[in-house]
């Protein structure tokens, strides 16, 4: 998938999310990545973040550290 | 094999039947008791007994002009009609006395001396009720000469003034007014059935005739949308199917269901030893109630139409021509590529599409293909690209994507809001159904930027029209809730009672704000502060309010919060629950339901429930015993990414057109073009064959039995009419598939697969195809709590608990105008074609529609120098093409609209990739876009059909 499309994916589930009340936007978006991006498509956007994360909402990278967290998940399984 | 020939009880009971309190009645000797309002006539069929009647049938309201029917009434004086007389308590009645059967007698003779007496000129034979009244009343001989009459074309060597010509410029069935009784059955049926109101009775007395449209016009010219309810209802030959004039009145039936759209209409498959002579509508039907349109009804010749594909082919490299071989080469060719791929790519590199319009059985399979045999989750469908987002949306608030109702609830709704659906065109019976509703008193509120048929029909008329701007739903929703809030109109005992109050709370406080008003977003939605107020008013005030929505509501950005705004809406105002109200999700093809109830979706097991639940996974590898992916798949246009990624290389798809159905068509071929092994399944050599290297042929749903599932959750049974022409029934074809890659699966009929489905899906646990042989049908859940099944969700509770009320804020689309694409396209179906066309085009609905066209506002027109008919060519950042211009105020200015029926037109090269936030489904229903007139098609155009017409090459077979 070309960056700008991934980006702008990711930042759209972010914009739904920013949107929403009860402060746990990040882990929101975390789980929607988890639930509908494939393996493929998380290790992406994984290698944008290690390589700055450059244009991604901020809701998107909080939700990257948070999917990073627990062990076993690891997106290059 | 099953015995596919059901029985079923046809009785015309010559008036429709009612509710009431009991009556009871003695006719001919025999006490019956019926409802309050029952005509006399029904009444006498309920006990057994057939008044003769000409101008009466069930699916019409009585008329009382033929007076075949009368009888006698104790301590009544004269001869009442039977079909007009309501019956009362204690009355007794006479059918037989010697006074009617005079009366009777007297009547046929009338008749018949001004119709054709030659027995072989009557073409409906014995399907003509004229006849069998003759019959019935025991009349012989007529003893007037045939003196002035309407059937003989010449009269003492001169033209007869009164016999009129044969309209056949139907493609479908003919008109020939000798033959006309002037019952007036047929115009009834195109007014109350169908609710078009294209036919008339001209004239007066002796001289009335039938006459399609005004003055001049014929059938073809008139309004008709050729849905066939009148020939239906004609009681002689005088409308009759082309077919049974070719082919001579049909012996034998077999029920089965539409393949069209989500309606899912029950028709007869009338035939002649193996030979289909005509779909008729079936009456016991419980979506349809009897009625069709012209694509379910008339348009199945694309079964035996020439460029069908019955050999399997194969081919090294997409620009050879195609091979012809055995099945087994095929299978094997395919199964080779694809265990390459798996190898020097991993198992991940593989997946599968799978059909909307095959069978629930045959989709449960292309899914277990992935899941079991490829052992990932890349399964897809198409409806991705139409109905993912009501499946998240409705899923966060209500706690299941199904629609709540089912289509007789229609009958009980007060206000219907019609939101981005234009069911005249996609979901005609359903529409006629609905209009039927509105012209009872039922208020309509139509939320579209285009003015569709029903803003404005015969005798329908929309209450408010909010022409709103494509891409800006949100904001209107948002700012109908904002009212009702504001306005105090919200139903909060239903709310306190249903949903999370603090939800609610929050929500509430959400929409209360300023910037949520109608006149705060009027600049941005183009739709006048007052006329939102006043629908909102309409829809909180009005009783029983339902919704219904379409595409042009998903294929958005914001098409899951759009969906979500909707369950805020029926929630908010109490609107859940019950008959008459409910949110109802109009879906395109015919099984989009059933093809996501089976698991379609790459995170989703049959039943919507994720993979990474670790107990559903556990149902499914104990039976396959295969370890399941708890990761997600990859989505269509994901697997085409990854496919220019070079990760994703093997593909099967079945029935599906993807390079026409799916949007950036560039895109999807180039996705296409760099796999190493396409496999499509279907009909014809479709687009996406154009890219393919194994071609299996598939088979119509003419050909085969299972199930589909409707847009109201109805499962309904698709019976095997003829004997698959290329062979195989195409979930025998997936089996094949499978078994040459190893998998040892052992199906020998549709019903093991349901059953499978039923022994792992806990909504679908009580279903079998017993069980809808029973029933006729059934809707989902279905299980020990339903074991006949659930017409209205949500009745004492909704799915997930309490129901949720979720924050919709508008966000605007990033497909946004500018000075290089000041205009927003919009794109849509119409009536006489369906989806990408493939069935449609090999028909003779062409003559409806030969062509896709633009839709463009006078004004915009003007702007630019186009005028009626002139060829434009259409260009948006992905791409262009050309095609004729329509020059209509049913846009907006601003606003251009097509359909995408036609692949050389390809609507979808010029839509863009933007998407559903949530599920990605594509942003259809807006791309910017520019307008200018051209000469000739567009470069794309020229190459793509060079390209299509190098990749259908079929090599003559090698001896
Ligand atoms: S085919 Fe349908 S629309 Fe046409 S005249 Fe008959 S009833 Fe009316
Ligand atoms: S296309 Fe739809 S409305 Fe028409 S006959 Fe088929 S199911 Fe019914
Ligand atoms: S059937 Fe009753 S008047 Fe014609």
């Amino acid at each position: 998938m070309s960056p700008d499309k991934m980006i702008h994916m990711a930042n759209q589930i972010a914009a739904f999310f920013n949107t929403q009340p009860g402060g746990d936007g990040a882990e929101k978006v975390a789980a929607h990545l988890s639930d509908f991006w494939e393996e493929r498509m998380r290790r992406q956007l994984f290698a944008h973040v290690d390589a700055g994360g450059d244009r991604l909402d901020p809701l998107v990278l909080a939700a990257v550290a948070h999917l990073r967290q627990p062990a076993g998940q690891t997106p290059d399984a | 094999m099953k015995d596919f020939i059901i029985p079923w009880d046809d009785t015309d009971f010559g008036t429709p039947a009612k509710s009431g309190a009991p009556v009871s009645l003695i006719v001919d000797g025999i006490e019956v008791t019926v409802p309050e309002g029952t005509s006399v006539m029904h009444a006498a069929a309920e006990a057994g007994i057939q008044v003769p009647k000409l101008c009466a049938t069930d699916s019409l309201e009585a008329f009382g002009s033929c007076r075949l029917c009368v009888v006698e009434v104790e301590g009544r004086r004269g001869t009442p009609a039977s079909c007009t007389m309501p019956v009362a308590e204690g009355m007794v009645v006479h059918t037989q006395s010697e006074r009617v059967r005079r009366i009777r007698k007297g009547v046929m003779e009338l008749y018949l001396s001004d119709h054709p007496s030659d027995p072989a000129s009557c073409i409906a034979g014995r399907d003509c009720e004229l006849h069998d009244m003759a019959a019935v009343v025991g009349l012989r001989e007529v003893r007037y000469g045939p003196g002035d009459n309407h059937f003989q074309p010449e009269r003492d060597g001169r033209d007869n003034p009164r016999h009129l010509p044969r309209d056949e410029s139907n493609p479908y069935f003919t008109f020939d007014p000798a033959k006309c009784i002037v019952c007036s059955r047929c115009v009834r049926a195109c007014d109350d059935i169908q609710g078009t109101y294209a036919l008339t009775i001209e004239g007066r007395g002796f001289d009335s005739v039938v006459s399609a449209g005004a003055a001049g016009d014929d059938f073809l010219t008139s309004d008709c949308v050729s849905c066939g309810a009148c020939v239906q209802a004609c009681p002689t030959d005088a409308l009759i199917e082309n077919r049974v004039i070719e082919l001579g009145v049909p012996v034998r039936e077999v029920i089965t269901t539409c393949a069209y759209c989500g309606v899912g209409c029950s028709f007869k498959a009338e035939l002649n030893g193996d030979q289909l002579v005509r779909m008729v509508p079936h009456k016991g039907g419980k979506a349809n109630r009897g009625h069709s349109c012209v694509k379910g009804r008339f348009a199945w010749g694309y079964a035996n139409h020439r460029e069908r594909i019955l050999n399997p082919m194969i081919r090294d490299r997409v620009d050879e021509p195609w091979r012809e071989v055995s099945w087994d080469e095929a299978l094997g060719f395919a199964a080779d590529r694809l265990e390459r791929i798996r190898k020097e790519h991993g198992n991940k590199a593989l997946g599968v599409i799978t059909s909307s319009r095959c069978t629930n059985e045959e989709t449960y399979l292309v899914q277990k293909l992935a899941r079991a045999v490829f052992e990932n989750n890349n399964t897809d469908t198409c409806a991705r690209v139409c109905h993912s987002p009501t499946g998240y949306g409705l899923g966060q608030t209500f706690g299941t994507s199904a629609g709540t109702q089912d289509f007789d609830s229609v009958e009980h709704s007060d206000v219907i809001i019609v939101m981005g659906a234009n069911p005249t065109d996609a979901h005609p019976v359903f529409a006629s159904r609905m209009k039927k509703r509105l012209r009872e008193g039922a208020k309509l509120i139509v939320i579209d930027p285009r003015r569709i048929d029903l803003v404005k029909s015969p005798n329908v008329r929309a209450e408010h029209h909010l022409a709103l701007r494509p891409g800006t739903n949100v904001a209107v929703v948002t700012a109908l809730a904002h009212v009702i809030v504001t306005e105090g109109l919200a139903d909060e005992d239903f709310i306190r009672e249903r949903c999370d109050w603090d939800e609610y709370l929050a929500y509430a406080e959400f929409v209360r704000d300023p910037r949520h008003s109608p006149e705060a977003i009027e600049d941005l939605t183009g739709v006048p502060a007052a006329e939102l107020r006043a629908a909102a008013r309409t829809f909180a005030k009005g009783g029983n309010g339902a919704i219904y929505y379409g595409l042009g509501v998903t294929e958005h950005s914001q098409g899951s919060t759009t969906v979500m705004g909707i369950a805020n809406l029926a929630m908010l105002t109490g609107n859940i629950g019950r008959e008459g109200v409910g949110v109802n999700p109009l879906r395109g093809q015919n099984n989009v339901q059933g093809s996501c109830d089976m698991g379609s979706f790459p995170h989703e097991l049959p039943g919507y429930r994720h993979v990474k639940n670790p107990e559903v996974r556990g149902i499914f590898e104990r039976l396959w015993g295969v370890e399941i992916d708890p990761e997600p798949g990859l989505r269509i246009n994901n697997m085409l990414d990854a496919a220019v990624d070079g990760t994703f290389r093997g593909l099967y798809v079945q029935g599906e057109d993807i390079l026409q159905s799916d949007p950036d068509t560039q895109h999807v071929a180039a996705g296409l073009a760099a796999m190493d092994c396409v496999i499509v399944h279907d009909l014809f050599l479709n687009e996406t064959a154009n890219y393919a290297h194994v071609f299996l042929p598939g088979s119509t749903f003419l050909e085969k039995d299972g199930t589909f599932t409707n847009a109201e959750r109805r499962i309904n049974m698709v019976r095997k009419v003829m004997a698959p022409r290329n062979g195989y029934a195409d979930w025998e074809v997936t089996q094949l598939l499978a078994n040459a890659l190893g998998a040892n699966w052992t199906y020998t009929h549709p019903s093991e697969i349901m059953d499978e489905v039923a022994a792992t899906t806990p909504s679908f646990a009580g279903v079998s195809f017993d069980l809808i042989d029973r029933l006729g049908s059934v809707q989902w859940p279905c299980n020990e709590e339903h074991p006949e099944g659930t017409p209205t969700m949500h009745v004492d509770g909704f799915m997930r608990g309490k129901g949720r009320f979720m924050i919709t804020e508008y966000l605007a689309t990033d497909e946004k105008t500018g000075p290089r694409f000041p205009l927003l396209l919009t794109t849509g179906r119409i009536l006489s074609q369906y989806n990408v066309g493939a069935q449609t085009r090999r028909t003779d609905n062409m003559v409806w529609h030969d062509q896709d066209v633009l839709e463009i506002h006078p004004h915009d027109a003007e702007n630019r120098g186009i005028r009626q008919g002139d060829l434009v060519r259409l260009a948006s950042r992905s791409g262009e093409t050309t095609l004729r211009a329509e020059i209509t105020d049913r846009v907006s200015p601003g606003v251009v609209y097509t359909t995408f029926h036609h692949p050389d037109t390809q609507a979808n090269v010029v839509t863009t990739d933007f998407s559903d936030w949530a599920t990605n489904c594509p942003e259809y229903k807006v791309t910017a876009v520019q307008v200018a007139p051209t000469n000739g098609p567009s470069e794309w155009q020229e190459d793509y059909s060079a390209h299509a017409a190098r990749s259908r090459r079929i090599a003559p077979a090698a001896e």
